[in-house]
């Protein structure tokens, strides 16, 4: 009964080393690695740094979306908007080209788009009570509806010389922007989810959203909080995409809500929520990014190529669960 | 009269459904131990026990929802098992569960006959057939409703009808009827008893789990008691009375020795006035004092649970107040209520209590984060400290901190949500039935622990169903019946006997 | 009296209104052969509306619907380029073969391997659209490729009414049956409505789920014999985004995303409501880019509205609240 009797319990149970070692991420950089090396195989163009520059805006947008997608899936919402958002905010940037606005103001209507789209998902969702798949679904239609609406079957052009950099420039030899912003956001949404009180609370938020009320959590602020920051990424994802192609349609970024949301649970991030994690979102996206441009350099068009995006979102939650099946018989 | 035909009874028949030696363990909890019941073709046999004596499990093996692990069930005679609940129903077993479980959208003929409805041409469910056996069994418990009607239009009584309407739509030899009356007015459990009578007359064997003694003692004609799992009297209604119950339900376990306590109560920390809920709970007013531990008694669906989480926040009182230290404090929100220095310890610990998927220290540190952080970064090594001080003292067995609290037993997991308060250095703890399905070790490491922390000054309030616990814990008790304050119980008055009769209102006329 | 208060006769009413607004300006939109025409429009969207109903009424979702109506139309028409002496009769068994098989395969998926329902639609979403340009070649099937029977069906007219509305009548007809007289009807809102209640009740949760998908797939594949022969053309984007018009059907027609709430009526007015508004748009000259605006719109104002009108109670504990309410 004394205390040199009890046991102390240790803080860890595997080292950080161990873990790290049978977790998901590692067997997600494994296959990485191999379709790299079977790029490098299959096509002599693969191994080319401008190549592989140009393969990264294959993913940079999306994956600018997917981090703060990640935090609203782990929290255990979802928001299906965000390509009708990057629709609106291109559309409203697009408007304000016409308006004669300068690189600036257009960065601001961008973002600012952004933040109203997601402040609206998130005021139906958190104010409301109202369920995120079916308001997102709404608003999905109803942003690009907007865009359609304004633009029709016709295009905005004419963005400025200077906004291109946000989709064309490079910051260093074969270092684009985009990829420069990826690392800086990839980086900063590490940070935000595993090492602050607000992460923290997502977490919580997942697992057992009445016990994280229970336990003194400002659950619907942080929601709300959640869906502007996914609105947000969406209008900075308007930028980059806008200033790359240099139009607008209110076709832009069609279906990409189905690649980012692929992008977040081939990371690892469970789609119930609760669990996930941000190195997992940026080895899915390098994944995405790899397979797309290798299957390309084979000309395999990109509807085929859809279909290994959608063989791998089923595949990686299948097999571990068939495993687990395989093993409990 | 009524003793002799229960004896002539008993004589002429055998039990038509036999328990013996059923045994049943969940992770970390023994809820049955070689347990036995009999049920007589046209009895009511009562089965009576505290909340955790293991009435539910039972209910649930011979319902097909539960498998045992040990023990035979015998019907007629032949044993029989049960592996759904599809089993039972067609072996003619048939039960009112506590909670009515039934489906809104659905009308109510539906609901009594879903699974086995009528068919007619092309294997189409025959509407109007349906509809008419429902009206005739409705008829037959004397509930006047439309059988077309959809169940979301019921209130929560004709709602028990209908669930006891749908368990006697299967050709039933015994009916399970776990506490049948405990949403039902006055008026309707006459309504209820009649049809108990009926069903004996036809024959039926029943099973009758309830806590309010003057029903038993009304209807029952054999009776069965269950303490902690196991079985500890039987026999006919007619050879005991209503404190030879009360003593073999509450009995006095060798396993709960609880602390002693030396009370000495400090200042008032908080008042309550008034404070009452449009359909939960009306006028509630109480004091508590530093080092004090109020207990809450009351039936299960008295009210005390609702009680407690709208003084912490969850929902919101509608007229009342609160003082801490004589100031007013208005808690709206569990956050506000933290902060105040109030904190809750839930019943329903999977729910709200521990974050299953997060590990023991960072449930531990959830509401603590602003200490263990810095401007908002987390910092590991104080989430472990933090941690570790209350984990050591509470005496938390798990593999390592990190530690997901799904995989910790009932005890364990308990500890944490514990632990998670005192963490924030509360001035009041609520504790809403801390230790229902928990071992008896953790149980004693939890009560300790009560004691010792009402020793340091912290104010406790503990809500319980538990006789025994109630009694070993508390300096002072409430006892809530209906959303009311029944009674305010101390000293001398504090009995087994004066709880049981405030909680079930025996003595007021019923 | 009860359906006066009801979300179909609200529906109703609006659909009313937006009728009577529109006759106010154009009275021959009102024309009941303009009608017919607006509901013949209308019907690919019932049918597929009808399956979705089934699988938001277990708690899940079919995203996939579309792909699979483009996916089976493909397979159809490339069968009858090939084998124009095929009759039609055979094509439409396979056409309902090949989307049940498609539904039963998200469904295996949802029921054996309990992955989310939104996450296997999303996936076979686009591996059944992604599979079309594998047949086809990223090929289009012309009019003047299919035999004149292929295309005929849905076009020919039967006592006033083309042979496409008559099959949505049908199968309305057919699924409100199924829907409120068979065993298995009555089990989607049991196991949408109350999962742990259903298992208590002897309900196999998953193999009704299974079954719903199963449904919706065969809908599905049937529109898409349906949609190819009467544009007369397949390709690999055609009802592209349908599945988002589908879902604002049921959601306007008053299925709860939560599951276990909502009529035939419901859904076959929520599809004619969006049906309505999709056909009236050129007439009263509004550029029909409005419509999708629109549809996200009334999907918002319906899911709002519905879930106000079925906010939960608490337990009622004072007697004398239970009788006052």
């Amino acid at each position: 009964m004394s205390l040199a009797e009890r046991a102390t319990i240790p803080d860890r149970l595997n080292s950080r080393l161990q873990r790290a070692a049978t977790s998901w991420e590692l067997l997600l950089f494994l296959v990485a690695v191999a379709i790299f090396i079977a790029n490098s195989f299959a096509s002599p163009y693969f191994l080319n740094a401008w190549n592989l520059s140009d393969a990264t805006f294959n993913f940079t947008e999306k994956a600018l979306i997917a981090f703060a997608m990640a935090l609203l899936i782990i929290s255990g919402e979802i928001d299906l908007s965000v390509a009708s958002i990057i629709a609106l905010a291109s559309t409203a940037m697009g408007a304000a080209v016409q308006l004669g606005a300068g690189t600036p103001v257009l960065v601001f209507v961008g973002l600012a788009t952004g933040l109203a789209c997601g402040a609206f998902n998130g005021a139906l969702v958190t104010r409301l009570g109202l369920p995120s798949i079916v308001v997102t679904i709404g608003t999905m239609s109803l942003f690009r509806g907007i865009s359609y609406i304004v633009l029709g079957d016709g295009a905005y052009r004419g963005y400025p010389a200077s906004f291109s950099y946000f989709g064309q420039g490079y910051v260093f030899w074969v270092v684009s922007f985009e990829l420069v912003l990826f690392a800086l956001f990839a980086l900063t949404y590490y940070v935000v989810l595993h090492r602050t009180n607000f992460g923290r609370a997502i977490f919580a938020i997942g697992n057992n959203p009445t016990a994280a009320l229970f336990s003194g959590l400002r659950v619907r602020r942080i929601k709300f909080v959640l869906f502007l920051l996914t609105g947000l990424m969406s209008g900075i994802a308007a930028i980059c995409l806008t200033a790359r192609l240099g139009s607008t349609r209110p076709s832009i970024g069609f279906g990409w809500e189905l690649e980012v949301v692929t992008m977040v649970v081939l990371g690892g991030v469970n789609i119930l929520g609760g669990s996930g994690s941000i190195p997992g979102v940026v080895i899915a996206a390098f994944v995405m990014g790899l397979v797309t441009f290798g299957l390309g350099l084979l000309n395999v068009p990109g509807i085929v190529m859809s279909i290994f995006i959608g063989l791998l979102l089923i595949g990686v939650i299948a097999l571990p669960r068939l495993w687990t099946i395989a093993r409990t018989r | 009269m009524n003793m002799q035909a229960v004896e002539a009874a008993t004589r002429e028949s055998a039990p038509v459904l036999t328990l013996e030696g059923i045994t049943k363990t969940f992770p970390g909890v023994r809820a049955l131990s070689e347990v036995g019941l009999d049920l007589y073709p046209g009895q009511v046999t009562a089965l009576v026990g505290e909340n955790g004596a293991g009435k539910s499990t039972i209910v649930k093996i011979l319902t097909g929802i539960y498998q045992p692990d040990g023990g035979r069930i015998r019907l007629d005679g032949q044993d029989v098992h049960f592996p759904t609940a599809q089993h039972a129903t067609t072996a003619g077993i048939t039960a009112i569960h506590q909670e009515t479980v039934l489906f809104d959208e659905l009308s109510v003929a539906e609901n009594i006959f879903l699974g086995h409805a009528p068919r007619g041409r092309f294997g189409l469910i025959d509407t109007a057939r349906m509809q008419r056996d429902a009206r005739a069994l409705l008829e037959r418990i004397g509930a006047r409703l439309d059988p077309a009607l959809p169940l979301k239009e019921l209130g929560i009584a004709n709602r028990h009808l209908v669930a006891i309407a749908r368990a006697l739509s299967v050709e039933a030899r015994v009916v399970v009827m776990d506490e049948p009356t405990a949403a039902l007015s006055q008026k309707e459990i006459e309504e209820l008893y009649e049809l108990v009578e009926r069903l004996k007359a036809e024959g039926r064997a029943i099973l009758f789990i309830s806590h309010k003694f003057d029903e038993i003692f009304r209807i029952a004609d054999r009776y069965t008691v269950f303490r902690d799992g196991e079985l500890v009297g039987h026999g006919a209604m007619a050879d005991v009375d209503e404190s030879e119950l009360v003593r073999l339900m509450v009995g006095r376990s060798v396993d709960q020795i609880f602390p002693q306590r030396v009370s000495a109560p400090g200042p008032e920390v908080l008042r309550v006035e008034g404070y009452s809920h449009p359909t939960e709970f009306d006028d509630i007013s109480f004091t508590l004092r530093r080092g004090e531990i109020l207990g809450f008694y009351g039936l299960v669906g008295a009210g005390r649970s609702e009680l407690m989480q709208a003084l912490f926040g969850v929902t919101r009182p509608s007229r009342g107040a609160v003082h801490l230290d004589d100031a007013p404090h208005a808690i709206r929100t569990p956050a506000d209520a933290i902060e105040a220095g109030i904190v809750y310890v839930p019943e329903d610990r999977g729910l709200q209590g521990a974050v299953r998927g997060l590990p023991i220290f960072q449930n531990v540190t959830l509401p603590s984060l602003r200490e263990t952080s810095r401007r908002g970064f987390l910092r590991m090594a104080e989430e472990f400290a933090l941690t570790r001080r209350y984990t050591d003292r509470l005496e938390l067995r798990a593999a390592a901190l990190d530690q997901d609290v799904a995989e910790l037993s009932g005890g364990n997991q308990q500890k944490v949500v514990i632990a998670k308060w005192l963490a924030t250095k509360p001035r009041v703890i609520i504790l809403d039935e801390p230790t229902k399905g928990i071992d008896i070790g953790s149980k004693a490491a939890v009560h300790a622990f009560m004691a010792e922390l009402a020793a340091e000054g912290l104010a406790v309030i503990m809500v319980s169903s538990e006789i025994p616990e109630i009694l070993g814990m508390s300096d002072r008790v409430i006892v809530m019946r209906e959303g009311r304050m029944a009674a305010e119980l101390e000293g001398e008055a504090l009995t087994p006997e004066t709880l049981v009769r405030h909680a079930a209102g025996i003595g007021e006329g019923g | 009296m009860a359906f006066l208060k009801s979300r179909e006769a609200i529906l109703a009413g609006a659909i009313l209104l937006l009728l009577a607004l529109i006759a106010w300006r154009f009275p021959g939109f009102v024309a009941p052969d303009n009608l017919a025409r607006v509901f013949n429009d209308t019907s690919p969207l019932i049918l597929l509306a009808l399956g979705q109903m089934a699988v938001i009424l277990t708690r899940c979702i079919d995203l996939s619907v579309a792909a699979n109506l483009a996916l089976t139309g493909m397979v159809c028409a490339m069968v009858n380029a090939a084998a124009p002496g095929l009759p039609v009769p055979v094509i439409i068994a396979m056409a309902l073969a090949l989307g049940a098989l498609m539904g039963a395969v998200n469904g295996l998926l949802v029921w054996t391997l309990a992955i989310p329902p939104i996450v296997v639609t999303l996936g076979t979403m686009t591996i059944y659209r992604g599979i079309i340009f594998v047949i086809s070649d990223g090929q289009w099937v012309n009019s003047h490729e299919m035999s004149d029977a292929f295309k005929a069906l849905p076009r020919a007219e039967l006592l006033g009414l083309p042979v496409l509305s008559w099959i949505a009548l049908v199968v309305v007809a057919l699924f409100a049956l199924l829907i409120v007289r068979t065993p298995l009807g009555r089990a989607f809102y049991a196991v949408g409505g109350n999962p742990g209640a259903a298992v208590y009740a002897g309900l196999n949760v998953g193999r009704t789920q299974f079954w719903a998908f199963t449904l919706s797939g065969t809908l599905a594949g049937l529109t898409g014999y349906l949609w190819v022969s009467r544009y007369a053309v397949a390709y690999v984007d055609i009802a592209s985004g349908f599945e988002l018009e589908v879902v604002a059907a049921c959601v306007i027609g008053g299925i709860s995303i939560a599951g276990g709430a909502g009529t035939v009526t419901g859904v076959v007015l929520g599809a004619l409501f969006l049906g309505i508004i999709k056909n009236a748009l050129p007439v009263v000259n509004v550029s029909p880019f409005y419509q999708l605006a629109i549809s996200g719109g009334a999907i918002i104002i319906a899911v709002a509205f519905n879930a106000r009108a079925s906010r939960s109670r608490g337990r009622v504990i004072l007697k004398s609240a239970e009788h006052a309410s």
